[in-house]
């Protein structure tokens, strides 16, 4: 916007005082500079004439060279060069006479004869070639002649001097166009079609725009070679190329070939770097991709896999148990990809939170706020990526006012799985902290109810805050272990179980998982799993109009915690494999490993952050199709083979505490976070005893050591006499039972007395002989057993401690406190029955003495319950003392037992129960 | 989850009728069934009763909430609304103060609303009644109690507080554990 320079001077701006002072004047500029530079050529000396002369020169070799090299042909370079050598008045002499008015007469009739003979030429040309080259086809020849003729038509438009320069330039240009489509790749009939034509097209427009160079080189070119000798040389330069390109693929192979030999194991105990290390990794998966050839000779296939695993839990610092559980999951190529993959974080994502607003008025709110993001997909409506953000995107007024939750990817699947309807009663098992639940809420536009429950109180005020925030007001939130659930309620429509797990799939977000987990947390993990599914099952209900439906989901790819839990599942409920709804992912495995699942389990779906770039995460939506429970026989077996299988892992933190695997399967039904307290089991006992007591007792093993001293003694007996499998085995049908029974509470209660008894039987154990132990800890199970039920009746409890004070440390024997309580805690349950086990218990305690009935001794018996702990203890101390007496006792307790069985059955299921067991 | 006695239940509506007037009525009478205030360890929830049978199977040591949590009742029986509320009374509040941008985030760190960071008030605003904040975009994001008139604020010095802060929505990062 500065001054006008006026360049006419015959404008004179006026001056003068006022003018100047106001304005400064237009610049003015000298007359020579206003002249055309046209003019400033004569101003060059001779001297730059000279130099201006030689720029051009060169220029013109320049362009030439190019050209030269283009056709890479030796004898062309040759005769550029000395086409070079000529001066620039030699080529436009040269030019002058291809081009003159003669030429022209001497072209057109050329021309004219081509035209004609054109396509026996073009054929000539094309079958010499096609002689020298097995590759080239007729076909060529005839996509040449109707290029050719389609450019004649093209030529009638223009003038005939045009036509014949362009044809015959066309022409030449063709064959080049050959021999580089030759020497580069043949292209398939329709594109060298068009390629023909486009070039033509293309060429003659540049050689009209300047007709003597290109026509120049051509020229030469064509004149001094015969199409045989282009053919030849093109065939020769193949030819090179070939052999050439085999060479390198030789050299490559042997390099490859030799880069990998096995290291030794001093390489293998100093690794020198992460990049040896990478390097290894990539020649052993070569290796592994061809094995039979790349192989050394004398290793084994084990060997390789053995070395990459060791050098992956090296390089990407997993554990090793993890990463051959990874391996039996991906192929190997795939296994590098999943594992680079969860070195990467994944997207931020966020949810919009309809309840409140769009996703266009969000998207558009916070790009204001300078925020980069995208749609996530077309799978969702809610969803947002974010790539970049000026501000914290956690932290945003709209993401305090409710607009929208972060979220991942992963996390919008299982709820679009569960595809929740307006109005209905749904139940987020393992809710928090909420993102899941809210989502769930906003589809269900704040109608129906949302039950949201966690077992982790600390977790549920996120869920607080999460609602109210996102503006969720149909919504209950609870606090209860998700397996009691059933016991809170049932009937909803629809359950999410997104089950608490290893988080294999979120590697990214949490790295500890590489190197903190093992067999016995996923062990943990499935158990709890399996038991959430089962209560989330039960608190479904089959005849929900609408629903009936239960998704449940990990963000852990391990196949023991997706599909083994859902097969389990499937097993025990009435339960069926749906679609997930989700068009992507991949499916669940139907077989892995040893494991063949239900084929219906293809209907779940995977998702892996290496192909999915979205968390590894598993979804599979099972539909109830009847509220009965079914018998648990069938699964007998499965369930025998399953606790082979996992029994030794599993019990890991058990089996040593129980010196045998005897009482490891009833530790592996009681989860291994028995953190409830005893009262409310206690309760549960109480109020269910009088119906269900015998059930309990049938159901686990310390129930029935409970109620009746005659399980007692036969647990006893089988634990001497039978093999560990054998209990195992009545192990499992006991869990088996308790699942039928779906008391949840029982089962909880049941857990906390095992691990006493665990706790009991290892004190027990070092002070006493192994086969002795084994009575003992049975011992020691009646009485945590009393205990328990016994808990809830004060008078009892204190008769036992005056009992244990008057009997002081001489009756300290394991055997008879245990049976006391024994006794004490069926008491409650079966008035009769308990009087029976009354009088057991005080013979017990005297020694075998009185094997008739006392009831006197019964209240005193019955107490123990606080002191039980003292007992115990004194309990260990006297084993070794009576275990003699016990052995003398169990004879007698098994005679005993059998007048009990008689008056139990009298009752009714109690009596059903000692029958199962004697059975 | 117990009904409210009639002394907490009159000194509830009280201080919703600060903020958002004769629209309480709004609160009870709704279309979409019957709504109602309970009770839990002092927190009052404003719950759909068809909820509430519901909720009222939960034994009351796992309930740990349920539908919306309006406040508290403190020590001295006063009733403390908590930002859980705000979605129930920025819809019926008749007062409102949009602040600039510029300040919005100064209120989300829990400070009073001076005159500079005002943009916009609604007439009339009497004195020391309840006011909803919302953001230039009417978003809402917390309240407050009007420190001055409308008339005043147009005279009032630069830094005068024209809202004292009562709640904000920062609140639910700042004091998650006490929302409810």
């Amino acid at each position: 916007m500065g001054r006008k320079a006026k360049f006419d001077e015959t404008k004179k701006v006026k001056k003068g005082p006022g003018r100047k002072a106001r304005k400064q004047p237009d610049p003015v500029f000298k007359k020579e500079l206003l002249i055309d530079e046209t003019t400033t050529e004569k101003k060059l000396t001779h001297r730059q004439k000279q130099r201006a002369a030689k720029r051009s020169k060169k220029k013109a070799e320049i362009v030439e060279k190019r050209k030269a090299l283009k056709q890479a042909k030796k004898n062309v370079a040759k005769q550029t060069e000395v086409v070079l050598d000529n001066d620039e008045n030699d080529s436009d002499e040269e030019i002058a006479k291809g081009f003159t008015d003669e030429n022209k007469e001497w072209l057109k009739p050329k021309q004219k004869v081509s035209k004609k003979q054109k396509k026996p030429v073009a054929a000539d040309s094309d079958s010499e070639e096609g002689d020298d080259d097995v590759d080239d086809d007729g076909s060529e020849v005839s996509e040449q002649s109707e290029a050719e003729e389609e450019s004649d038509v093209e030529e009638n438009v223009k003038n005939k001097a045009g036509k014949k320069k362009a044809g015959g330039e066309k022409y030449k240009v063709g064959t080049l166009d050959d021999l580089f489509k030759d020497s580069d790749v043949e292209n398939g009939d329709a594109t060298s079609e068009d390629e023909n034509e486009s070039s033509n097209k293309l060429e003659y427009d540049s050689d009209s725009d300047d007709e003597e160079k290109g026509s120049d080189d051509d020229d030469d070119d064509d004149d001094d070679m015969l199409p045989i000798e282009k053919a030849n040389i093109k065939l020769k330069k193949k030819q090179k190329e070939d052999k050439k390109l085999s060479e390198e693929e030789m050299q490559l192979n042997i390099a490859k070939q030799d880069v990998f030999a096995f290291p030794s194991e001093h390489e293998l105990q100093n690794p020198t770097s992460l990049q040896d290390v990478l390097q290894r990794i990539k020649d052993v998966i070569h290796v592994l991709g061809n094995f039979s050839n790349l192989k050394e000779e004398g290793r084994s296939r084990c060997e390789y896999t053995d070395l990459l695993l060791q050098d992956l839990c090296t390089y990407y610092s997993y554990n090793e148990f993890l990463m051959e559980i990874l391996m039996q999951i991906f192929p190997v190529q795939e296994l590098i990809e999943f594992l680079e993959a969860s070195e990467v974080a994944r997207p931020v994502t966020i949810r919009t939170n309809s309840l409140k607003t769009r996703r266009r008025e969000l998207a558009q709110a916070l790009i204001n706020r300078g925020v980069n993001l995208d749609p996530v997909g077309k799978w969702s409506k809610v969803g947002l990526v974010v790539y970049s953000s000026t501000v914290p995107i956690g932290a945003t007024p709209e993401y305090l006012a409710g607009h929208y939750i972060l979220q991942g990817a992963s996390s919008f699947l299982p709820v679009m799985a569960l595809a929740p309807q307006e109005n209905e009663r749904i139940l987020d098992m393992c809710a928090a902290p909420g993102g899941k639940a809210s989502h769930i809420a906003a589809i269900m536009k704040n109608t129906g109810v949302l039950f949201a429950n966690d077992a982790n109180k600390e977790r549920t005020k996120a869920i607080v805050g999460n609602f109210h925030r996102l503006g969720v007001a149909n919504s209950v939130l609870c606090n209860h272990d998700g397996r009691e659930f059933p016991n809170v309620m049932k009937g909803f429509d629809r359950v999410l179980l997104d089950a608490p797990c290893t988080g294999t799939g979120v590697i990214a977000k949490d790295p500890s998982v590489k190197t903190t987990k093992d067999q016995k947390d996923i062990q943990r993990c499935f158990n709890i799993q399996r038991q959430l599914l089962l209560a989330a099952i039960d608190c479904c209900s089959a005849k929900s109009s609408t629903g009936g439906y239960i998704v449940y989901s990990t963000c852990s790819i391990l196949p023991e915690e997706n599909e083994w839990v859902v097969n389990y599942a499937l097993k025990r409920r009435n339960v069926k494999l749906v679609p997930t709804g989700l068009d992507f992912g991949t499916e669940g495995f139907v077989k892995y490993r040893h494991h063949r699942f239900h084929p219906s389990l293809k209907h779940t779906r995977r998702f892996y952050p290496h192909t999915h770039n979205m968390d590894g995460f598993f979804v599979a939506k099972l539909k109830k199709f009847s509220n009965v429970i079914p018998e648990p026989f069938k699964d007998e077996d499965d369930e025998d083979i399953e606790a082979k299988q996992n029994g030794d892992d599993q019990t890991e933190e058990e089996t040593p505490k129980t010196e045998d695997t005897k009482q490891a399967p009833v530790k592996r039904s009681a989860p291994t976070d028995a953190s409830q307290p005893q009262k409310k089991k206690n309760k549960i006992d109480a109020q269910t005893s009088p119906s269900n007591a015998a059930q309990d007792v049938k159901t686990i093993e310390s129930t029935e050591k409970k109620g009746n001293n005659k399980k007692k003694n036969k647990n006893q007996k089988k634990n001497k006499k039978n093999k560990q499998n054998m209990d195992n085995s009545t192990e499992v049908k006991v869990n088996n039972a308790d699942n039928k029974s779906s008391s949840g509470k029982t089962e909880t209660a049941n857990k906390p007395q095992n691990e006493n008894v665990n706790k009991k039987n290892k004190k027990n154990k070092q002070n006493m002989a192994s086969s002795t132990e084994v009575k003992v800890n049975n011992a020691d199970n009646h009485s945590s057993g009393g205990k328990t039920e016994t808990a809830n009746k004060p008078k009892t409890e204190n008769i036992n401690k005056k009992n244990k004070k008057n009997k002081g440390k001489q009756n300290a024997v394991n055997g008879s406190p245990s049976l006391k309580n024994e006794s004490a805690s069926v008491t409650p349950t079966q008035n009769k029955t308990e009087v029976v086990q009354n009088n057991q218990s005080p013979n017990k305690k005297k020694n075998k003495k009185k094997k008739g009935k006392n009831q006197s001794p019964n209240p005193q018996s019955q107490p123990i319950n606080k002191n039980e702990n003292k007992i115990t203890e004194k309990v260990e101390v006297a084993a070794a003392t009576k275990l003699k007496e016990k052995l003398n006792k169990k004879k007698k307790q098994i005679g005993q037992i059998n007048p009990n069985k008689d008056k139990k059955p009298a009752k009714g299921q109690p009596g059903k129960n000692f029958k199962k067991n004697k059975a | 989850m117990k009904v409210l006695s009639e002394e907490r239940t009159r000194i509830l509506f009280e201080k919703l009728t600060k903020y958002i007037g004769v629209n309480v009525k709004q609160l009870i009478d709704r279309p979409d069934g019957t709504y109602c205030f309970r009770e839990k360890k002092d927190r009052v929830y404003y719950i759909s009763e068809r909820i509430l049978h519901l909720a009222q199977t939960v034994k009351p040591d796992h309930l740990i909430s349920a539908g919306t949590c309006f406040g508290k009742f403190t020590k001295t029986n006063k009733f403390r609304l908590h930002i859980t509320a705000l979605s129930y009374i920025a819809p019926y509040a008749p007062y409102k103060v949009w602040v600039k941008p510029s300040s919005e985030q100064q209120f989300l760190y829990g400070h009073h609303i001076i005159k500079s960071g005002l943009s916009r008030i609604t007439d009339n605003t009497p004195k020391h009644h309840g006011v909803v904040i919302c953001t230039m975009s009417d978003i809402p994001i917390g309240f407050g109690v009007a420190a001055r008139t409308t008339a005043e604020c147009r005279h009032a010095d630069p830094l005068a507080t024209i809202v004292f802060h009562q709640a904000d929505v920062g609140e639910y990062i700042r004091a998650e554990d006490t929302l409810t």
